[in-house]
């Protein structure tokens, strides 16, 4: 009897099989739901002249700081209760970033919807009369072929937002890479999916495929494996960022993340040498160490 | 707490925003900072029972729970992506902030200086493209300030009248900024040209200390110009003693010192 096949990974294994000059979407939204421990290896790889698609939060902080981003499609960058992101604000500002596309957050939706229909293009209002279409001028207009009583409406063509690799983190997958979130919100993971050539799925565990709607609703399951290459089980994979139900945001880490990234060159080096520099591992006990640190603070406080 | 507290400016800010929302029925209030969540739901409370809201997470509130609460009822999935079509399907109107304004109603959040090589690189542009070309939109401002309201704003991202006209029907046809509140003023676009309009000032501040505040001119009509209203008696319990009993808003407009 044969079934699907085991699609499990390493991270190291992912990271193999990216390229230079890639497109790569990045799944989550802001400070939520990040698949960081792929991107932590991003980071660390030789990798390098990216695209990087995302709701941006610390994803697109670290790679810029990193120097990996050729260009960077966003419609905003926050780590939320940092509104924010420093890495990004520094990189902006130092023009470290070769090309940006800012876009709407509505505009990009429809970009990587239009990209998981494979369309060239979807229409809508959303960038009309705005910057968008001034700093961005290859973003082309279109007039409806259709007279509502309105006039045939001039409307945005969004361009589809073609990934040659999505990477997103679930709360829970099977080998074959189905997947489900358990938190409050899919975002958008399953369209970074659809609009990839190929997409990495890192979850917080690996279950077995009838665990997947073991107490909790088959809604759930955004992710079918026909539209994932490849799984990585990565516990706590999505720190700092928040894995609801699994863990919160660490906000306390996210603020020596901001302090580091907005401080000195010596500053953001004691921070890499502490959490980055090792791997996935390294970086888990030293979060752990880190958050020893912070109770003992606590307790010495009372 | 005394029964006898003065009215702060925080409480007709609140009620200023609650203002802005009583006429819209049943839509998606969508406040982005915390004086707007106070006066949304503080208007759903009183003038406008029907509004629609959200925990700014994922959920519908059944209720209306003080600011920063969990909800105890839901009526409602909005994630994310669910935003993007009330959007579009128009049934919404939010207030959003702004670190600029100008005379024509144009907001930024993107960027201060050159796009290109920004001297401030703020959040991006965020939803604020689509939704001024899509639903109603205002805007909160907790510093009215010559550096907020300018003549000109470095990048659009929110489009105001003017600049959806230009951009044709498709652009104008939802167009609908309806009010911009500071901690000073309340304004809307309806001046000459569909430019700034002092609508009313605060309690306690003058139509000259507004427009010195300001970096553009801004439109009065007539004479006088009229004076915010203050809340009433049941919307200061309900702002003291319901949704915001820990004075969080005072964070974001401070009690001045004279009346602390």
């Amino acid at each position: 009897m044969k079934g699907p096949r085991d699609k499990r990974m390493t991270i190291d294994e992912v990271v193999a099989t990216l390229e230079d000059g890639m497109t790569i979407g990045i799944g989550g939204w802001g400070p939520r739901r990040k698949p960081m421990a792929l991107v932590r290896a991003l980071y660390n790889s030789d990798l390098k002249d990216l695209t990087l698609v995302s709701w941006g939060g610390a994803d697109v902080g670290l790679l810029t700081r990193a120097g990996k981003v050729r260009k960077l499609v966003y419609a905003f960058v926050s780590l939320d209760s940092v509104p924010l992101e420093p890495n990004f604000q520094r990189a902006r500002q130092d023009g470290t970033i070769p090309e940006v596309v800012e876009l709407d957050e509505g505009m990009f939706n429809t970009g990587l919807q239009a990209a998981a229909q494979r369309l060239p293009f979807l229409p809508m209002r959303a960038g009309l009369g705005s910057d968008v279409l001034v700093h961005n001028p290859w973003i082309k207009t279109v007039r409806s072929p259709y007279d509502e009583g309105h006039g045939h409406e001039e409307l945005v063509a969004v361009p589809a937002l073609r990934l040659d690799v999505a990477l997103v983190h679930m709360n829970r997958a099977d080998a074959h890479g189905n997947a489900t979130y358990l938190g409050p919100d899919p975002y958008f993971d399953d369209l970074f999916c659809m609009a990839a050539d190929r997409a990495y799925v890192s979850c917080e565990q690996v279950v077995d495929t009838a665990g997947l709607t073991y107490e909790t609703p088959v809604q759930r399951l955004l992710l079918n494996r026909m539209m994932v290459s490849g799984v990585v089980e990565t516990p706590h994979g999505a720190h700092f960022t928040t894995c609801t139900p699994d863990y919160e945001r660490d906000e306390a880490f996210q603020r020596a993340y901001a302090a580091a990234a907005g401080g000195s060159d010596e500053d953001w080096q004691a921070f890499h040498d502490r959490f980055l520099a090792g791997d996935e591992a390294a970086y888990q006990a030293a979060v752990e160490a880190f958050r020893a640190e912070k109770q003992a603070e606590k307790e010495a406080a009372k | 707490m005394s029964t006898e507290q003065t009215v702060t400016r925080a409480d007709v800010c609140a009620a200023a925003i609650a203002d802005a929302f009583k006429d819209d029925g049943e839509i998606f209030a969508s406040p982005m900072g915390m004086l707007p969540m106070l006066g949304v739901r503080l208007a759903r409370l009183t003038s406008n029972p029907d509004l629609v809201i959200s925990d700014g997470e994922s959920l519908f509130l059944a209720g209306t729970p003080p600011l920063f609460t969990k909800a105890d009822k839901v009526e409602g999935w909005i994630p994310f992506r669910r935003v993007f079509d009330v959007v579009a399907y128009g049934k919404r109107h939010v207030m959003m902030g702004a670190t600029q304004v100008d005379r024509f109603g144009n907001q930024n959040i993107s960027a201060i200086g050159d796009f290109d090589r920004p001297q401030r690189q703020l959040l991006g542009s965020r939803g604020a493209p689509g939704n001024t070309v899509n639903n109603r939109t205002s805007y909160w401002v907790p510093r009215h300030s010559p550096r907020v309201f300018v003549e000109a704003v470095d990048v659009v991202s929110g489009v105001g009248p003017t600049r959806a006209a230009e951009a044709g029907p498709a652009a104008a046809r939802f167009n609908d900024i309806h009010r911009i509140v500071s901690d000073l003023a309340v304004l809307d676009v309806n001046g000459p040209g569909r430019t700034l309009r002092l609508l009313s000032v605060h309690p306690g501040v003058t139509v000259d200390q507004v427009l010195e505040a300001s970096g553009c001119a801004l439109h009065v009509d007539g004479e006088d110009v009229p004076e915010t209203r203050t809340p009433t008696t049941e919307e200061l319990l309900v702002i003291r003693e319901v949704l915001d009993p820990k004075g969080l808003r005072f964070k974001e407009v401070p009690v001045p010192k004279e009346s602390a």
